[in-house]
């Protein structure tokens, strides 16, 4: 019986140093192309296109609605103490330094980390990228590089989009709905939100642009299986994206905290 | 094996084995493909013949034995010099593997677009190609997905074709279409043949490949049991060949479905 808890736990151990290694050695053969070959830019321009400007409207509904529900569970808290002034400060706050990112991170995952992980694991299933490599064309400079390029330069931009919309989410909540002073709005933004703050926003999303992209080629050039290796690559590729996010935040706030 | 003294021999396989995890595939093959030749390879489903085929062009790494191309054993050689000896190979896919984001023109060009040559230099080569796989340039702006089996095996081999390979592999050219679209792809195949004196190497199911082939090897528990000439196999009585061809029940080929898993 204990022999075999022993087992288990070894099997289990031994898979996730597996994966570690083969996600470590992934991602420098991906870095090594990145600094080794010239880089594909309309292969790269028409990632930023899949994986940004068609998740916009997502990511502006995220940011505004994001900052109404902020807006009105600050408000809650907040009037109990009187400290309805604070509500704009809170909410860009909020969305700058931790909801934007996060949240665009995690919707693009969702939307676009799985998109790439489904579409290279079928290329991976239909041979397609056996054919490539037959015919001497460099699968990471092809496939790889570009998405994570892509993914890594455009989600600071759709973070910024969020960001601006959790506020004008805000706005709309305290003014329209609560009747609160837009001036307290504003002013409080202007007093307490510096630009470090947005600075801390953009880089933590840059990072969450490249776990995204890094997991979501890595589960895809390792798809087998069949249809169902797709579906269970692009799961697997959606839920380890989203957890290391989650996970990469906490750190790269502590990082940041002491730049 | 039974090579002909006076063909040079272009691939030479020595004692290649593959194992997949505990699964044995491939379990000592020996064969010598003649250069200038239509070489076939027929063996069961599953018995490991694009497994094999995948090994000789570097898709999957054998775990013991040599492949020796043009007097070199790939199997020693470092990864850029290996992808060096690739350029002499073409690999015709099963089901052709074209990519589905790419229309004709972009699949047949794609060596060439990837490669940084401009739009004049790119069309008069993938028109060629494509007549030579005797395809019509309406093709040209259609998706992967638009066009029939036997157009879709064309067209790789047309992609194919622009890298000017020495050796050509096919990866069962026929199956799965009519009898009337294989007749045209196996007199395609024999007329790349004779026009760029390539070392073809076919593996396949059908018969009728016999017709157009030079030489014939049986593929069988891992390992090639015979080789022969194409055009003496009919009269062949050897109980493997005998009872393969003619696609008998009885005889020293069990009905029992070889395992094959198909990973790396």
């Amino acid at each position: 019986m204990l022999f075999s808890y022993i087992h288990l736990l070894g099997s289990f151990v031994i898979q996730i140093c597996t994966t570690i290694g083969k996600f470590t050695l992934f991602f420098i053969a991906a870095l090594r192309t990145c600094i080794t070959t010239k880089l594909k830019i309309s292969k790269t321009f028409a990632q930023m296109n899949r994986i940004g400007v068609e998740s916009l409207n997502i990511i502006i509904l995220t940011g505004l609605f994001t900052g109404m529900v902020l807006a009105l569970q600050t408000y809650i808290g907040f009037q109990r103490v009187g400290g309805e002034q604070l509500i704009g400060a809170i909410v860009a706050l909020g969305v700058i330094r931790e909801l934007g990112p996060v949240l665009t991170g995690l919707m693009v995952t969702g939307r676009a980390g799985s998109a790439i992980t489904a579409e290279i694991g079928t290329m991976i299933i239909t041979e397609q990228i056996d054919a490539l490599r037959t015919l001497r064309i460099n699968v990471f400079q092809y496939l790889v590089v570009p998405r994570i390029i892509a993914s890594t330069f455009i989600l600071p931009f759709l973070t910024l989009f969020s960001m601006v919309f959790g506020i004008i989410g805000g706005y709309i909540v305290c003014v329209h709905v609560l009747e609160l002073s837009p001036e307290d709005y504003e002013n409080s933004i202007r007093n307490y939100v510096e630009i470090e703050d947005i600075r801390g926003g953009l880089i933590k999303a840059a990072f969450f642009g490249l776990i995204l992209s890094a997991v979501g080629t890595y589960k895809g050039i390792y798809t087998h299986g069949g249809a169902r290796g797709v579906g269970i690559a692009t799961t697997q590729s959606v839920v380890a994206g989203s957890i290391l996010i989650l996970i990469a935040n906490y750190f790269l706030t502590k990082v940041l905290e002491h730049l | 094996m039974n090579n002909n003294a006076h063909t040079k021999t272009k691939i030479k396989i020595v004692d290649l084995q593959k194992a997949f995890d505990d699964h044995w595939v491939t379990r000592g093959v020996n064969l010598e493909i003649p250069a200038g030749q239509m070489t076939v390879i027929i063996g069961r489903s599953g018995e490991g013949k694009s497994v094999l085929l995948k090994q000789v062009i570097g898709l999957i790494t054998p775990t013991s034995g040599q492949i020796i191309i043009d007097g070199i054993d790939i199997t020693t050689l470092n990864e850029k010099e290996r992808e060096e000896s690739f350029k002499k190979f073409g690999y015709v896919f099963q089901f052709a593997a074209l990519l589905d984001s790419l229309n004709v023109f972009e699949n047949i060009g794609i060596t060439l677009i990837e490669n940084g040559a401009s739009h004049e230099e790119i069309v008069p080569i993938v028109k060629e190609k494509l007549s030579l796989v005797q395809l019509s340039e309406d093709t040209l702006d259609k998706y992967p997905s638009e066009l029939s089996g036997g157009m879709r095996k064309r067209v790789g081999l047309a992609r194919t074709l622009v890298t000017n390979p020495e050796i050509i592999l096919y990866d069962e050219p026929t199956t799965g279409l009519d009898p009337i679209t294989s007749r045209v792809i196996h007199e395609l195949m024999a007329s790349m043949q004779k026009q760029f004196n390539m070392t073809s190497v076919i593996i396949s199911h059908d018969v009728e490949t016999f017709k157009y082939a030079d030489k014939v090897a049986l593929l069988h528990e891992g390992k090639i049991l015979y080789f022969c000439d194409a055009k003496t196999i009919w009269e062949s009585d050897n109980p493997y060949i005998y009872q393969f061809i003619r696609g008998l029940t009885q005889g020293p080929i069990t009905n029992e479905i070889p395992y094959y898993k198909n990973k790396q």
